[in-house]
């Protein structure tokens, strides 16, 4: 345990040296792609506590991590469309100003839920307590009904595809299929700015180590080991006089904050909030990254999630029409040779022989028990954090 | 009186496993249910400790009706259950699968700033000293042997010290050595609160019980001490003939 531990601090030292040298050696372009792509990494990190240790899978994760990117995207876009110089030029054109989109869609009036993101304090508030308290509650009303299992996986993809069809049915609301884009301004301050997106990319990195150091302190408490329990033997736990159901519903929560939080990193970056980032299919790739990088390691994660990206990025920049299947070949590898992903292909390297060692079965069924036989406190899994 | 089962009856698809059962446990009695195979006596241990729901009837325990309540709320109340199969958080540790026994803050903010205290650090040495794993404290409960993770079962039902301890089989597929130290431990374990095991092994029933009750076709048949028990032919007839 302790090399592990150690291999797993390493790791995101190694991390964050790794991620504070890319303003220095990639171009401004590359380094805003680095922060896009880091912005996927909550959700991921997030998944690792929610299905690797919580035995939770969710499908839809895309959900939460849009109603980040949303929150945080009313807000720019009201901010742009209030504004003196953009704003008075598009009211005296179109006669309203109001978001682009809705003077588009014939809507006439802000409506009533768009008002409270005029304000920075709200959007922040309902970027860090709508999506977790919405996954409580959907989590606790399914676990308690001991719904669970695939069965709720199934729930957290359709949840996801519903969004997205409602968010493009609802186009004068929510941008519809274009989403909410367009905006250049956070408090005045031009986001587009490289200085600011250096400073942006910081953040997201600072706030990124800062969750995955959250993350390990939560696994290390009492409720993470009742959550590795409760993924091993849920019935078991409830003999223990625990409530699996809240226990449950509580992971769901922090998954579903970090995904919102990467959500609103995200539109603040990139300037946009669509449909795209809500549905089935990046709800899905986000349970890859979680995969590739190893579903049991936090660190690992932010690892799988650069990996894919970055390969993303080289096959479609190289291979423009057959990208899609090398990086469906890559997906394919990885699942089929390194179950336990990046961290675990990566703790093999490290502690060789910590493989090796046969998990010591039971004991002869006659005669004394091997007491004081059993091998030493070795990593039986495969499955350990890196 | 810690315990009283009054009428209780259990069907599953038309079979009826538990049929309008009746038994009392007093406080600090052991008390061993017997019987022939599909007689009901996990049954009755699963409806006790709220995991099967019964069709009918009433389980009292101190001042609270079990059939109303669900499992994790039953075992807070003092109901400790041992399954016939050992049962413990095979990737936690024994250290930890003894800490989260331990009856206190079992709510998500209490676990989340759950601190193991010099008390209850004692305490866990202590257990761990009885169930003859000291030495595997730091290893995984996926790592022991059988019998010692039935041990370890037994450590976890004294760190959550229940008024009420059902145990079902705990010497099925031990060494007759392991079988003779878990019977030193059951009876250290059993003192001061009230007991049901189910048993097969007769020798091992006789070394423990005060009462036992026996049951067949989902009622009970005959109670008495084991020596009652031994001479009456109903009993005879069912379970102890062949």
């Amino acid at each position: 345990m302790s090399a592990g531990r150690a291999g797993e601090l390493g790791g995101l030292l190694l991390l964050a040296a790794l991620l504070a040298a890319v303003p220095l050696a990639l171009d401004d372009f590359r380094q805003q792609l680095a922060a896009k792509y880091l912005c996927y990494a909550f959700p991921a990190v997030g998944l690792v506590l929610l299905w690797g240790y919580g035995g939770i899978l969710s499908l839809g994760q895309g959900l939460y991590f849009g109603m980040g990117s949303y929150f945080m995207a009313m807000f720019l876009k009201l901010e742009a469309a209030s504004q003196t110089n953009t704003g008075s030029a598009l009211s005296q054109f179109y006669g309203s100003n109001l978001p682009d989109f809705m003077v588009w869609n014939s809507v006439e009036v802000l409506p009533w839920w768009w008002r409270p993101f005029h304000s920075l304090s709200f959007t922040v508030a309902a970027i860090l307590v709508i999506p977790p308290l919405f996954a409580f509650l959907l989590a606790y009303a399914n676990f308690r009904k001991r719904v669970g299992g695939v069965y709720f996986s199934i729930i957290t993809l359709a949840l996801a595809a519903i969004a997205s069809i409602v968010i493009i049915g609802q186009q004068g609301y929510t941008g519809g299929v274009n989403g909410i884009t367009d905006f250049k301004t956070f408090l005045g301050v031009d986001i587009l700015s490289n200085g600011v997106k250096r400073v942006l990319y910081f953040v997201t990195v600072g706030v990124l180590l800062a969750s995955v150091l959250v993350g390990r302190s939560l696994l290390a408490s009492r409720t993470g080991k009742i959550l590795v329990a409760i993924r091993d033997r849920e019935d078991r736990v409830r003999f223990s006089g625990y409530n699996p159901a809240t226990f449950k519903a509580f992971v769901f929560a922090v998954a579903a904050l970090l995904a919102s939080l990467g959500g609103a990193l995200f539109a603040l970056q990139e300037g946009l909030a669509s449909p795209s980032l809500v549905g089935i299919v990046p709800s899905i790739e986000m349970v890859i990254y979680a995969a590739v990088g190893g579903r049991l390691s936090l660190i690992g994660t932010v690892y799988g999630t650069l990996v894919v990206f970055a390969a993303k990025t080289f096959f479609s920049e190289n291979f423009p029409e057959i990208w899609l299947y090398l990086l469906g070949t890559l997906f394919i590898l990885v699942v089929m040779f390194l179950p336990t992903g990046l961290a675990g292909l990566v703790e093999r390297v490290r502690w060789p022989r910590a493989r090796t060692v046969k998990t010591p079965m039971a004991a002869p069924a006659s005669g004394r028990p091997a007491m004081g036989e059993v091998e030493p406190p070795v990593e039986v899994r495969s499955g350990r954090p890196a | 009186m810690i315990l009283s089962v009054e009428d209780l009856t259990v069907s599953f698809d038309g079979f009826c496993a538990v049929d309008g059962l009746a038994l009392s446990v007093e406080e600090d009695e052991l008390r061993c249910v017997i019987g022939p195979n599909g007689a009901g006596k996990t049954t009755l241990l699963d409806m006790i400790c709220g995991k099967t729901k019964p069709s009918r009837g009433s389980i009292r325990f101190k001042q609270h009706e079990l059939t109303d309540m669900i499992e994790y709320e039953v075992t807070r109340v003092g109901v400790g259950r041992k399954f016939q199969t050992p049962s413990t958080y095979e990737d936690l540790t024994v250290l930890e699968n003894l800490e989260i026994s331990y009856p206190k803050k079992r709510g998500v903010i209490g676990s989340l700033f759950f601190v193991r205290d010099a008390a209850l650090r004692d305490k866990i040495d202590e257990i761990a000293g009885r169930i003859r794993l000291t030495d595997q404290l730091h290893v995984k409960a996926g790592s022991l042997s059988h019998g010692q993770k039935q041990w370890l079962e037994i450590g976890m039902l004294l760190m959550q010290d229940p008024e009420l301890l059902l145990l079902d089989e705990p010497v099925a597929g031990m060494s007759p050595r392991e079988r003779e130290l878990t019977a030193e431990m059951l009876n250290a374990i059993s003192a001061g609160r009230s007991t049901i095991v189910i048993e097969h092994d007769m020798a091992f029933v006789r070394m423990i019980a005060h009462t036992v009750t026996v049951m067949h076709q989902g009622k009970v048949l005959a109670e008495g001490s084991m020596d009652e028990i031994q001479g009456d032919p109903r009993v005879i007839e069912v379970y102890l003939g062949d």
